[in-house]
């Protein structure tokens, strides 16, 4: 494992390195901007200029985001995570984990799905106009039905699911900030404080 | 009371001589000859085409009296395919034929008539993303006649012009693609 003195890139018992940081809001931000833009441009008029751009952009960083999101997986199970708070309960604990694997598992089964659907027909998906991602995998459907629609109504009943699963975690860190006024909001903000302590603590 | 008997045996034969001679023939989709075709323009600057690859049918037909011919063809509405499992899951999607809702596609005949040259016209209902419209189709008898397995067979070629928004398709594809043209081949295997 690399350690660098005084340069928190890593995880510490007590804080996420900024990596991680960096990391988690990266994911945050798209999986947002995935979200409303898979919506939005769905609904396109045939004329709109977005009609072709809209999901040049979506699958370009949908799988920049698969990337994102394995490299995550990776360290996180290699790297080990800051601990958790002392305050938290035993329940709180096991409800979060639950939550953050399902997040990781959901993720990808959407950007799997939305590969499939582009790929159905064994066109490739380009990134930008950097690289090409092949059409390797393929699913069998059932009963005729076509791989994508199978890969479409995963796509977005995954993404439906996942969208409340974010809206769990969010309540649960505003609950940790505003109910619990501990540090767990914090430390996912500020990479740089070696130790994190909210004015509430020191009372 | 015998005449009754024979009155109505009599009756009986004319109304089904028609359908007592006719020959029919069920559409060879087993050996997929049989097509069901359609193209629209793109921005009216190339045709598109594409098809329905599952689909059923039969007809009759009877050289003697061409005129009672019947044909009635199912379309799997899911089964359209246009070269592009992106274009086709927005065709089968509530945009165009919005499939989960109006799986099939049918048409039933109403009347045929022969005209010359080895032309016919085949009118019908055809009923198409809940919509039920009569169509006329403008047929061409390609020919008939012993296949080498000890069947007969015989073909037709037809072509019609739909306006999408008839049947109540109104996704705005612009002012050159508000109509589709549909074209079939079917061959028929004489039962």
């Amino acid at each position: 494992m690399i350690r660098l003195k005084n340069m928190p890139i890593n995880n510490r018992p007590t804080h996420w390195g900024w990596l991680a940081v960096l990391m988690h809001w990266s994911t945050a931000l798209c999986v947002f901007g995935l979200f409303t833009l898979g919506l939005w441009m769905t609904g396109l008029d045939y004329y709109s200029p977005w009609y072709k751009q809209g999901p040049w952009i979506h699958k370009s960083i949908g799988v920049l985001l698969l990337l994102l999101t394995l490299l995550r997986l990776f360290m996180r199970l290699s790297l080990k995570a800051p601990l958790p708070l002392e305050s938290h309960k035993s329940g709180e604990r096991m409800a979060a984990k639950a939550t953050h694997m399902l997040l990781y598992a959901l993720i990808l089964i959407i950007i799997m799905s939305g590969y499939l659907i582009s790929t159905a027909d064994g066109r490739s998906i380009e990134v930008f106009s950097w690289f090409s991602v092949p059409a390797t995998i393929t699913i069998t459907g059932i009963q005729g039905e076509a791989q994508e629609e199978l890969a479409g109504s995963l796509h977005w009943y995954s993404a439906c699911i996942l969208m409340g699963l974010v809206g769990l975690h969010i309540l649960g860190a505003l609950k940790h900030h505003i109910v619990d006024k501990d540090t767990t909001l914090l430390r996912m903000l500020r990479p740089y404080a070696n130790k994190v302590i909210r004015k509430s603590q020191l009372k | 009371m015998k005449q009754i008997y024979r009155t109505a045996i009599v009756v009986l034969a004319l109304v089904f001589a028609p359908l007592s001679f006719a020959d029919n023939y069920k559409v060879d989709v087993k050996g997929a000859h049989a097509f069901i075709q359609f193209k629209i323009k793109h921005l009216g600057y190339s045709w598109l085409t594409g098809r329905f690859n599952t689909f059923d049918g039969q007809f009759s037909y009877d050289e003697k009296n061409p005129s009672a011919s019947k044909v009635t063809i199912d379309i799997d509405t899911a089964s359209i395919d246009s070269n592009h499992a992106e274009r086709d899951k927005h065709l089968r999607g509530k945009d165009f034929l919005n499939v989960s809702k109006f799986p099939k596609a049918t048409f039933v005949s109403t009347s045929f008539k022969n005209l010359d040259g080895g032309k016919a016209e085949l009118k019908g209902e055809l009923t198409l993303h809940g919509v039920t419209k009569m169509i006329t189709i403008d047929v061409d008898h390609v020919g008939h006649g012993k296949d080498p397995w000890g069947g007969y067979r015989r073909g037709l070629a037809g072509t019609t012009t739909l306006k999408l928004k008839d049947f109540g398709i109104d996704y705005n594809l612009g002012p050159a693609s508000t109509e589709v043209e549909l074209s079939f081949g079917i061959e028929g295997i004489r039962q």
